[in-house]
């Protein structure tokens, strides 16, 4: 009995240390500069940039991200051949590179003095400091939060499905269209909006791939660097609409998960 | 329930603060460690400074208005040293740091790729057409310096060079990087850091009626936990181990004062 009890509080505890340091640097932001302060930080032709081409450079990855990587979490997921877990391993890596180790992969791979930059170049495409480069980087980063969801999404449609849709005549691609994707749709706006969160924050891959420019590359996180030494109030009135929009997007996602549990349930 | 939730609190905080005040502990037995925060462009010197001595530092380097910014959120090092004189200064005004000394002085260069041919060979070209170049933000050293040498251009030539600005960096390392990617044609950076990508890059010295002034400041942190290294570490840069490092990477003596 008194060994439970102790054991509970222990427990409590625990749980306690986990919630104070997880949620107090995200309240200090708020806390730190009073609300007036951070209207006023947001006015900032700067700031408002910032915000306006992270949110560009974010949707445009998610769009990349969703239209190449739909068709190809299907095929994972619906298809068994050699080689296919060292694909999925290597297709995850991104999720656990660290950001910097990600700027110089993209900078030896598409840099102007990369294996792919000669080629690039003669095509007339330039990546590097360049709006197009943020895109490729947040697309890096952010791919593997949407095809892991989506793979797992398009798993768990039963195929029972998919075989009756083929039985009626329906072409792969109709089957596809028509029956896997709204069966998986909770799934993959799950993983988009997952994948929108990570590009969103992205920090270090951009910095060093595509640098730093008001307007051009400098998206609200690189901003927030930039701003920190010059102007701390508006460094945490942009850090507070990030903390905004990942909440909005995570609580977006606990709910579509709430109702792809019910619509299990039903079905 | 409710007092074994107050209890929990109150152990977790005491675990904490005892976690705090043993890692205290272990410093202060270790004696002479002392953290440092340095520009970006005093990693090689400072760092061969280090080795030389044998000091227990910790250093970190990146853009001085970065480190001052965090000294104003409470970050105490033991030293701090800039690429310029004003930072440490204001720090000083606010008694956040204690009167700075300048120790060296830098020369501010056009640095190009050394194995390609970009075209620029002096200030005048890098207003052309097609050419890009990588400077330091605004409030870093390095792109205040660079923003000084284009307000003695005049405007139009400034603006046209200003528009073939493709990144502003947070510090000088960032320029450097650029540059050696290829990334850019041309950046502004200091003599020393064209001395520390051995060959990589090729300097172009500015006209004298361009060059600005690059001084360095040190100073020792107010609430530093190891004052007396602090004062010993800015000491050995003015003579000794640090001068003769700060010399060995390209650095200038302060200007007499």
């Amino acid at each position: 009995m008194r060994r439970t009890g102790l054991f509970a509080v222990a427990l409590v505890a625990a749980l306690t240390a986990v919630l104070l340091f997880l949620i107090l640097p995200v309240v200090a932001i708020f806390v730190d500069a009073g609300p007036g302060e951070l209207i006023r930080s947001l006015g900032e032709p700067a700031s408002r940039e910032a915000l306006w081409l992270s949110l560009k450079t974010t949707v445009a990855a998610l769009i990349i991200i969703v239209a190449v990587g739909t068709p190809a979490a299907y095929l994972l997921a619906t298809r068994e051949f050699r080689g296919k877990a060292a694909i999925v391993t290597a297709i995850e890596l991104p999720l656990v590179l660290p950001p910097a180790a990600a700027g110089i992969g993209l900078l030896a791979a598409f840099g102007p003095k990369g294996i792919l930059g000669e080629p690039l170049a003669d095509a007339g495409i330039e990546l590097a400091l360049q709006t197009a480069g943020v895109v490729v980087a947040l697309t890096f980063v952010a791919a593997p939060f949407y095809l892991r969801q989506a793979q797992a999404a398009f798993a768990a449609v039963d195929p029972s499905l998919l075989d009756a849709a083929r039985t009626l005549g329906a072409s792969e691609a109709r089957a596809f269209a028509r029956v896997a994707i709204p069966c998986a749709a909770p799934g993959l706006v799950t993983g988009g909006a997952l994948a929108w969160g990570r590009a969103l924050g992205e920090f270090g891959a951009t910095l060093m791939f595509a640098g730093s420019f008001e307007g051009i590359t400098q998206t609200a996180p690189l901003a927030i660097f930039a701003q920190f030494s010059r102007d701390f109030p508006a460094a945490l009135a942009l850090s507070a609409v990030l903390v905004a929009v990942s909440g909005a997007l995570l609580l977006s996602v606990k709910l579509l998960g709430r109702t792809q549990l019910l619509g299990g349930a039903q079905a | 329930m409710r007092v074994a939730l107050v209890l929990a609190l109150a152990l977790t905080l005491s675990a904490l603060a005892g976690c705090d005040g043993d890692s205290g502990g272990d410093d202060g037995s270790a004696g002479d460690r002392l953290v440092v925060s340095a520009a970006a462009s005093l990693e090689p010197a400072f760092t061969a400074y280090a080795e030389a001595t044998g000091i227990d530092a910790k250093q970190s380097f990146a853009g001085s208005d970065d480190l001052a910014a965090q000294i104003r959120q409470g970050v105490t090092p033991d030293v701090y040293a800039a690429a310029n004189t004003s930072l440490p200064d204001d720090l000083y005004r606010d008694d956040l740091v204690d009167e700075p000394v300048v120790f060296a002085t830098n020369t501010l260069v056009l640095a190009v790729p050394a194995d390609s041919d970009t075209g620029v060979d002096s200030v005048d070209d890098l207003a052309g057409n097609g050419v890009t170049l990588a400077i330091g933000d605004e409030g870093v050293p390095v792109g205040d310096y660079t923003r000084e040498v284009l307000g003695r251009l005049g405007a139009p030539q400034a603006d046209a060079i200003l528009a073939n600005v493709r990144s502003e960096e947070p510090d000088v390392g960032g320029i450097v990087g650029k540059l050696t990617q290829g990334a850019v044609d041309a950046g502004f950076v200091y003599a020393t850091d064209v001395v520390a990508t051995d060959g990589a890059l090729e300097a172009i010295d500015l006209p004298p009626r361009l060059q600005p002034d690059v001084a360095y400041g040190a100073a020792v942190v107010e609430g530093a936990e190891n004052p007396e290294g602090a004062e010993d570490f800015i000491d050995g840069l003015l003579a000794g181990d640090g001068q003769r490092a700060l010399e060995d990477a390209g650095f200038g003596p302060p200007p007499a004062a």
